[in-house]
């Protein structure tokens, strides 16, 4: 049932008429807004053909914007299947019947939840030039990755979580009853259901680590918005170099959101015992996590 | 250590975190308020301009919009709010922060109008109050209270991004553990008081919310 359904009657004559009005108002106020900007833009001149020429040039993607998604690419790919690895260790852990274990668990995941990713690079970054322990032209990308994977694998332990408890009690009954222990039937029949329905939920958190991984450009990583920025200062197009990005950075995202959309809802059609968390569960830091799902009480957005 | 945070004023950058969190709060609330409002209304156009707000600023990194705002819009376009770069870069953090965060407040907003179900209006047009009636009685209720939950971690994600504003030079928490780490040393003492910060100042508000929420949840 769509919100517009449950909170409104269908219109009636006199109601149609408001539509109206309001849909002039709204046309004519994103009209203005939009108006005013592309003026400011074409004040200053940002709308001449010569700063928008360089998207046009195969130089300018091959030596910035692509080298840019490039890093972008690197750094939230291996953040996520780091993540997707500790979450489940995490989530094990806190699943677990030993009391010690759970709280230990526990602890690490609230810890790392709490603390901002950007604190955690920045401290990583300063850390890993101490240590000297990698060439110092590694130093960057380790720090983004490390971050994001101790949070977004905090993040994924709670969806691993819930996951596992949104499913059926007879699931895990079953499993005893024909004499498997309980971490038997964990491994073998709960974590399996469980990591199906998580999957759009997985790929939302894609999402999130795709969007943080910008926060690399604070400690000199080369991801898409360094690169851009980069751009900017070699065609003196500044302006037309962010927009660039941002829109480039929305349609990646835009598009794994569709994707993780589809893959929930061929779960559903699948019908498996467990429904699948809703993608809109986890995501809100950088908040990304989209705010929605029953599910996402517990699970915080970033 | 402790000579380290004796050098530095520890409290006044947390205190610049938690203005930046109270005041783009608000403004995240106001904002995503109407979005929410487009986004739910009936009319097709007022729709589709709320789904675009968020599904633009949802998807647009925080650290894109944060450098591009300074970088961009103030040095380039010339739109700034104060003559000193401090104020300024402030003045930003906190219209980006509000803006960005208003798309999760929306989505928030919009989901405890989701979990209304159809019967609720029905009955209550079925009784015959009036559609002012309905919605302030016992449609507007209910949503409020599905969607505490949302707007708390919106709040708590809200705080912790904060930090990104260090990134255009706001003297918050996270600006300062910067310079400390370049001026002194990374250690992990320095990191821990900075972590233990943001615990100090995420947690309690989780755990709150969580209460609220399931204290305040409408029972089906």
């Amino acid at each position: 049932m769509s919100a517009q359904a449950v909170l409104f009657d269908a219109p009636g004559p006199k109601a149609r008429q408001r539509h109206l009005i309001l849909t002039i108002v709204g046309v004519v106020i994103v009209a203005g807004v939009l108006a005013a900007v592309l003026y400011q833009l074409g004040t200053k001149g940002q709308l001449d053909a010569a700063k928008w020429m360089p998207f046009l040039t195969a130089s300018a993607w091959r030596n910035y914007l692509l080298q840019g998604l490039l890093g972008t690419a690197i750094a939230a790919v291996l953040s996520v299947i780091l993540a997707g690895l500790l979450g489940l260790l995490l989530g094990i852990g806190r699943l677990a019947s030993t009391r010690w274990i759970r709280v230990v668990s526990g602890v690490v995941v609230e810890f790392f939840r709490a603390v901002p990713v950007l604190i955690m690079m920045i401290f990583l970054f300063n850390a890993l030039q101490l240590l000297r322990w990698f060439r110092n032209d590694v130093n960057p990308l380790m720090a983004v990755v490390v971050a994001l994977t101790l949070y977004n694998g905090s993040v994924i332990a709670e969806l691993v979580r819930s996951g596992v408890h949104s499913l059926p009690k007879g699931q895990a009954e079953a499993g005893l009853s024909i004499g498997l222990t309980p971490s038997q039937t964990l491994r073998s029949i709960q974590l399996p259901q469980a990591l199906v329905a998580m999957l759009p939920a997985l790929i939302g958190q894609l999402v999130v680590v795709v969007k943080d991984s910008a926060l690399g450009y604070q400690i000199t990583y080369s991801e898409l918005l360094t690169w851009s920025k980069t751009l900017g200062s070699a065609y003196a197009n500044t302006v037309p170099a962010y927009i660039v990005a941002a829109a480039l950075f929305i349609l990646i995202n835009w598009s794994l959101t569709r994707f993780a959309r589809w893959v929930e809802q061929r779960l559903r059609k699948r019908s498996v015992t467990a429904a699948p968390l809703t993608t809109a569960a986890p995501n809100i830091i950088q908040g990304s996590a989209e705010p929605g799902g029953p599910t996402d009480t517990l699970i915080d957005q970033r | 250590m402790g000579d380290i945070l004796a050098k530095y004023d520890l409290l006044a950058a947390f205190w610049v975190t938690i203005e930046l969190s109270v005041l783009s709060a608000l403004g995240a609330l106001i904002v995503g308020t109407l979005v929410a409002i487009c986004r739910v209304s009936p009319v097709p156009v007022l729709q589709f301009i709320g789904t675009s707000y968020v599904n633009i600023l949802r998807n647009t990194p925080l650290t894109v919009l944060m450098v591009a705002s300074i970088l961009g819009v103030s040095f380039i376009l010339g739109l700034s709010w104060s003559d000193d770069a401090k104020t300024n870069a402030f003045i930003w953090a906190v219209i980006v922060l509000s803006l960005y965060h208003a798309a999760f407040v929306c989505e928030a907003l919009r989901s405890g109008v989701n979990t209304i179900p159809a019967g609720q209006a029905e009955a209550a047009r079925s009784i015959g109050l009036t559609f002012r009636q309905s919605l302030t009685e016992v449609l507007l209720p209910q949503a409020f209270r599905g969607s505490i939950a949302p707007l708390g971690s919106t709040l708590i994600a809200l705080i912790k991004n904060t930090t990104v504003a260090a990134v255009i030079g706001v003297s918050d928490a996270a600006g300062l553990m910067a310079i400390i780490v370049e001026n002194e040393t990374g250690s992990l003492p320095v990191f821990a008081v900075f972590a233990i910060g943001f615990v100090i100042l995420t947690l309690p508000l989780g755990i709150w919310f969580t209460h609220l929420s399931q204290r305040l949840a409408v029972k089906r």
